[in-house]
């Protein structure tokens, strides 16, 4: 069995946001860039499905569509313990455009479970995992918060309104996961680190693909008016702004 | 040529977030100076299906088939697509949970269309095709232009008004002819909880933080949000803790949410938390540090201990439901 993890790198999550070119792109200097969160749980889970020797996987690779500069999180993400990488050598243009790429790999390398994060923490589009399933024609599972493989078949937990199901699908599939998959994500070791400088990261050239969208520009969010304070003492008073004032209660 | 809206039922009663995407559809189809089209799935009785026309639905689509046993991401979407093909839909709208974000990917690659998720403005532009929506965890907006000549928006929940516009719908029940064997999730097991407000779905939430203290101190925060009929919440590390289950974990690895009204007791507000709150349309912080950022991000704040705050404000809420 073979698990491919599709890492995004994105700054870190404290990141104060600024834009550049007159709102048009982000302000990267001084941004620390890291794992996406959940991409990270997902290698994290990944890697602990190829602890367990009973299942066999016989590898984990991590995937990533991005220039040069994304290297150390590549690194970063073979130190935490995945056995190789694959880079297509692209800008991101829109997810549409990530996942194709993704895909037209996957259908070259053949992966039995493909896992995604739910989202990534930048442009918060949720949608890269389900594109590429449906570019290879697999079943998809999302809001995955478990992902267990019994006698070779997989057996996830996904969210739902008010719950969770069991639920299995049949090999090939892409998992897109949420937080719960793992307990906390995996933390390189010294070791692992030396590691990682000779582990493989192999570059594939991208497909001609054109973005479907594209981000012109950028706004903060409306700012909110100054915190009007009630005395501690004085409940009775913030419920009197909360329903006449607010009217939301 | 219309807008498509896929909307969501809850044993038989659409969510109300079904009619805030029809709503929106509604204000999207003004602008394109067309009609909307509304999708339902499952078996909703007739009465709860012509609710949709009271927010400007003019036809309705129910999709009720013996072969879809399970929400399946593949089945949904290529049965989503054959009626947006049919329908002629320019624009589909989806909401941007969990459901949401499972169809909307797979249905833009069957209809090569561009996705813009969490959106939470009418369109900013019709040409280029702009939208107003989420980035950076609401730390940013973007405005994003999609290309193809069909658009599929996600909704942000609880962030476009109902807006009713009544007219009669026309019903139109099918019965699709589908490939089964798209058909590849199986449920093992379901567990609901029943009578419970849904997190995501309520217009009030109250949410307990570090400053809590204990598990042992949770009772007066549930009595609150049980007078006020809200849901409970809680932030990262409570849950990390195990003080609370993860799934009422608010903030940007948990859930997302947006309601009237978060109640943030013994929250500080770390950029993490907020990510997964900063939508609410009022935030009240309770909390005994009177630097916490939470109170930047709050309309209404008590400084002061929540576990001595929490039972006064029980009693004035008594008081004024009296």
């Amino acid at each position: 069995m073979k698990i491919l993890v599709c890492i995004s790198n994105v700054p870190d999550t404290t990141t104060k946001i600024k834009f550049a070119e007159g709102n048009t792109s982000i302000d990267t200097t001084g941004i620390q860039w890291v794992i996406n969160p959940w991409d990270e749980l997902s290698l994290t889970r990944a890697l602990e499905l190829k602890d367990d020797a009973v299942i066999g996987v016989k590898s984990v690779t991590v995937i990533h569509v991005g220039e040069t500069s994304a290297e150390p999180t590549i690194r970063k993400a073979l130190a935490i313990g995945a056995d190789d990488a694959i880079r297509v050598n692209a800008s991101s243009s829109d997810a549409w455009f990530v996942a194709a790429q993704i895909a037209e790999v996957i259908k070259k390398e053949q992966f039995d479970i493909i896992m995604c994060g739910i989202e990534s923490s930048d442009y918060n589009g949720s949608i890269v995992g389900g594109m590429i399933a449906e570019f290879l024609g697999v079943p998809s599972v999302s809001a995955v918060s478990g992902i267990k493989v019994e006698n070779g078949q997989p057996v996830l937990t996904r969210e739902i309104d008010g719950g969770k199901e069991i639920v299995t699908v049949p090999l090939p599939f892409v998992a897109i996961v949420q937080k719960g998959i793992a307990k906390e994500p995996r933390i390189a070791a010294m070791r692992g680190i030396m590691m990682a400088r000779t582990k493989p990261v192999k570059i594939v050239e991208p497909v001609k693909i054109d973005p479907l969208t594209e981000i012109v520009s950028f706004e903060k969010p409306v700012p909110r008016a100054a915190c009007k304070f009630v005395d501690a003492d004085n409940p009775a008073q913030l419920l009197d702004l909360l329903q006449n004032e607010a009217k939301v209660i | 040529m219309s807008v498509l809206v896929y909307t969501e039922n809850w044993d038989g009663k659409f969510k109300k977030l079904s009619f805030e995407l029809v709503s929106y559809a509604s204000g999207v189809a003004k602008m394109l100076n067309t009609g909307v089209t509304a999708v339902s799935v499952g078996k909703v009785d007739n009465n709860e299906l012509e609710s949709l026309g009271k927010y400007g639905a003019g036809k309705i689509i129910s999709v009720v088939s013996d072969s879809l046993t399970a929400f399946d991401s593949q089945a949904y979407s290529s049965i989503l697509s054959e009626i947006a093909i049919k329908e002629n839909a320019t624009v589909i709208v989806i909401s941007n949970n969990n459901e949401g974000k499972a169809i909307a990917p797979r249905l833009s690659v069957r209809l090569k269309a561009g996705v813009a998720s969490g959106v939470s403005r009418l369109p900013l532009n019709l040409n280029p095709f702009t939208l107003y929506k989420r980035t950076f965890s609401g730390n940013a907006f973007a405005h994003l232009v999609i290309k193809s000549d069909i658009k599929i928006l996600t909704l942000a929940q609880n962030s476009f008004d109902l807006i009713e516009a009544p007219g009669t719908p026309v019903i139109e029940t099918v019965n699709p002819a589908f490939d089964g064997s798209l058909m590849k999730t199986v449920v093992k097991d379901t567990q609901k909880q029943t009578g419970k407000i849904l997190l995501t779905d309520a217009d009030i939430v109250v949410s307990g933080g570090r400053g809590m203290k204990s598990p042992d101190n949770w009772p007066p925060l549930v009595e609150l949000a049980s007078l006020l009929g809200a849901a409970t919440a809680c932030s990262r590390p409570v849950s990390d803790e195990g003080w609370r289950p993860h799934e009422e974990h608010t903030g940007q690895t948990g859930k997302i949410i947006a309601p009237n009204l978060y109640i943030a007791v013994g929250i500080s507000g770390a950029t993490q938390h907020l990510a997964g709150i900063s939508s609410s349309k009022y935030i009240v912080a309770i909390n005994n540090d009177k630097d916490a950022p939470i109170f930047e991000a709050a309309q209404y704040g008590i400084v002061g201990d929540a576990l001595k705050v929490l039972p006064k404000l029980v009693e004035a809420v008594k008081e004024i439901r009296k």
